[in-house]
């Protein structure tokens, strides 16, 4: 598995704990063992609890961290994707189709990044062109008229800054999903699983709740494009990290999401399956409260909500 | 998003290469010598090249309403530093260079006045004011704009010039784009005209907003609009732009806009379209 540098002396450890494992055998009760596995779980609360905003930043954008295809595998049953934008292509960079979830029908809709090389190009590192958000809405509005609720998830460092892009409109495609997205007539509820990065994250994020994982980001620009510009330098990412207050408590405090769904020590990448859990059991929650609400109670949710976003000085 | 101030900006351009006192100035376009006084008549297009200088908010004011008819609104809200945020300058330092510098409290003029005798609401970006971004302050006045123009039926117009969302001002900056379109879906059901004019330059968190949604969309000859700014784009393909990229007239090209308007025009434009729509 891919780990970053802080992680390292965990991984050390634990590959130490593996090796003596395999010597003994499994079986094996070892006063040494034992004691190996409580410091390494001292020093996984150690590392994971004191992680500044760009570590953060980093587990956000884990190789290892479960993407949406990996939880529309643990959470939902019967999924059929649906391609295509019927005017230019088909953009793997966002993933949408219908699905059953706890005995309902559902919208699914997420970005995705892709692991391997290969798909990760085929993906465009999970960075959509005007053509994916354009599949996005065509599959949110489908859902709208035939009454499906919708669960869209946001993985993206940002849309694609490209020429074909820029060709195809990539400013509209987006300003119209959020415009769309909040004419929609069912309940919306977004996730945000690791990277919700500007423009790109939002075109998939005007719901009626938004949640987040406790180790992803939202971000009005990367902390990379941030620093070139304001300190004009790429190498103070770190700085604009910090200054950005992109972590989930942030977005909390700033009333941009609903709910922080917690993740397994050390992040989502270490227990997918409690992590996935814990997405399921949140989204069903907001959603049986959605289902009560009328299709105008609906409308004017999503519109107050962001309404009411924004500080300022009168 | 959030690209801004990336090099100083520098409100009237013209002035800047004021020859003999500032009696002539030079066109940043063609270089060609014009009289201050004409270049300012003109409302700041070349008369020999027609090259488009930025124009101040008050200027578009005169430009397209009817004399004495403009009534400024939201004028007051100030920007607060929900952040924090500090980089090479604290935020507040920032904006206060800004207000100092241009004698307005944020990025946007809006307001209600006619227009050929037709009463519009007007929001007009000021692209010297922290690259036009978009915070907290300019998602809330042109929400409120948007929501006047509904309430009273009055078309809405918007002039944008921005470098998109403002970064200091984060996610907050990020969900104004949500908030204003969210107005703007509003305004359409209602079934009001909303007239969206891309100045030089509209990119980012803008562009990727209420900028395109316009039921009409105008742009000015030349500006440079996108999603991305060309840095950006250079430096993901590592490959020059081609000339002429992102300017309005490759957007017009790609059937992103309605029409390029020069500026003499404009005001009667809008009030034409608006006729067509309305009357």
């Amino acid at each position: 598995m891919t780990h970053f540098d802080f992680e390292k002396p965990l991984v050390e450890l634990e590959e130490r704990i593996r090796a003596l494992r395999a010597a003994l055998g499994a079986e094996a009760e070892d006063a040494h063992i034992r004691e190996l596995e409580i410091r390494a779980e001292r020093l996984q609360r150690e590392i994971y609890g004191h992680l500044e905003p760009w570590q953060k930043v980093q587990l956000s954008r884990h190789p290892a961290r479960p993407y949406f295809l990996d939880y529309a595998g643990m959470l939902f049953e019967d999924f059929v994707e649906l391609h295509g934008d019927r005017a230019f292509g088909d953009d793997a960079a966002i993933v949408a189709g219908f699905a059953r979830f706890r005995g309902r029908h559902v919208a699914v809709v997420g970005h995705q990044k892709g692991r391997g090389t290969r798909e990760k190009v085929a993906r465009n590192f999970g960075m959509a062109h005007p053509e994916g958000y354009r599949k996005a809405m065509r599959v949110m509005q489908l859902a709208s008229r035939f009454g499906r609720p919708i669960f869209t998830f946001i993985d993206t460092p940002g849309a694609y800054p490209g020429v074909g892009a820029e060709e195809r409109g990539q400013s509209e495609a987006i300003g119209r999903s959020i415009l769309e997205m909040s004419a929609l007539e069912v309940p919306v509820i977004a996730t945000v699983l690791g990277e919700g990065g500007s423009g790109g994250a939002l075109a998939l994020g005007v719901a009626n709740r938004v949640l987040m994982f406790e180790f992803s980001t939202y971000s009005v620009i990367t902390p990379e494009g941030c620093a070139s510009i304001l300190w004009r330098d790429g190498g103070m990412a770190p700085e604009a990290a910090e200054q950005l207050k992109l972590l989930s408590p942030d977005a909390r405090r700033l009333n941009i999401v609903d709910e922080i769904i917690e993740e397994p020590l050390g992040g989502a990448h270490r227990a997918p399956e409690r992590a996935a859990e814990a997405l399921g059991e949140a989204l069903l929650r907001h959603l049986v409260e959605l289902e009560g609400m009328s299709r105008d109670e609906l409308l004017r949710d999503r519109h107050a909500k962001f309404r009411a976003m924004g500080e300022f000085l009168e | 998003m959030g690209h801004m101030e990336k090099k100083k900006v520098t409100a009237v351009p013209g002035e800047k290469r004021a020859l003999a006192g500032g009696i002539f100035c030079l066109c940043d376009g063609c270089g060609a010598t014009l009289k201050t006084a004409d270049f300012v008549r003109d409302f700041r297009v070349c008369s020999v090249c027609g090259h488009h200088h930025p124009l101040e908010a008050t200027r578009w004011v005169e430009l397209l309403l009817d004399p004495g008819s403009f009534v400024e609104h939201d004028a007051t809200l100030r920007a607060a530093d929900p952040l924090g945020f500090v980089d090479q300058k604290p935020y507040p330092k920032r904006v206060e260079a800004a207000i100092q510098k241009s004698g307005a409290n944020d990025a946007i003029l809006s307001g209600t006045g006619r227009i050929e005798g037709r009463e519009v609401e007007l929001v007009v970006f000021r692209f010297e004011f922290l690259g036009g971004s978009m915070g907290s302050v300019v998602g809330e006045k042109i929400t409120r704009a948007a929501e006047r123009a509904r309430l009273a039926r009055r078309p809405l117009i918007i002039l944008s010039a921005s470098g998109g969302a403002r970064m200091q001002e984060g996610s907050l900056s990020l969900m104004q784009m949500a908030k204003t379109v969210s107005e703007i879906r509003l305004l359409r059901e209602a079934g009001v005209p909303f007239i969206s004019v891309l100045r030089n330059p509209t990119t980012g968190g803008v562009a990727a907003s209420f900028a395109f949604l316009g039921d009409v969309n105008l742009a000015e000859p030349g500006a440079l609009i996108g999603f991305a700014g060309p840095r950006v784009i250079e430096q993901t393909i590592r490959e020059k732009l081609p000339e002429g990229f992102q300017r309005a007239e490759f957007l017009l090209e790609h059937g992103m806009l309605d029409q390029i308007v020069p500026r003499a025009e404009m005001r009667s434009r809008i009030a034409l379209l608006l006729s067509h729509l309305l009357d």
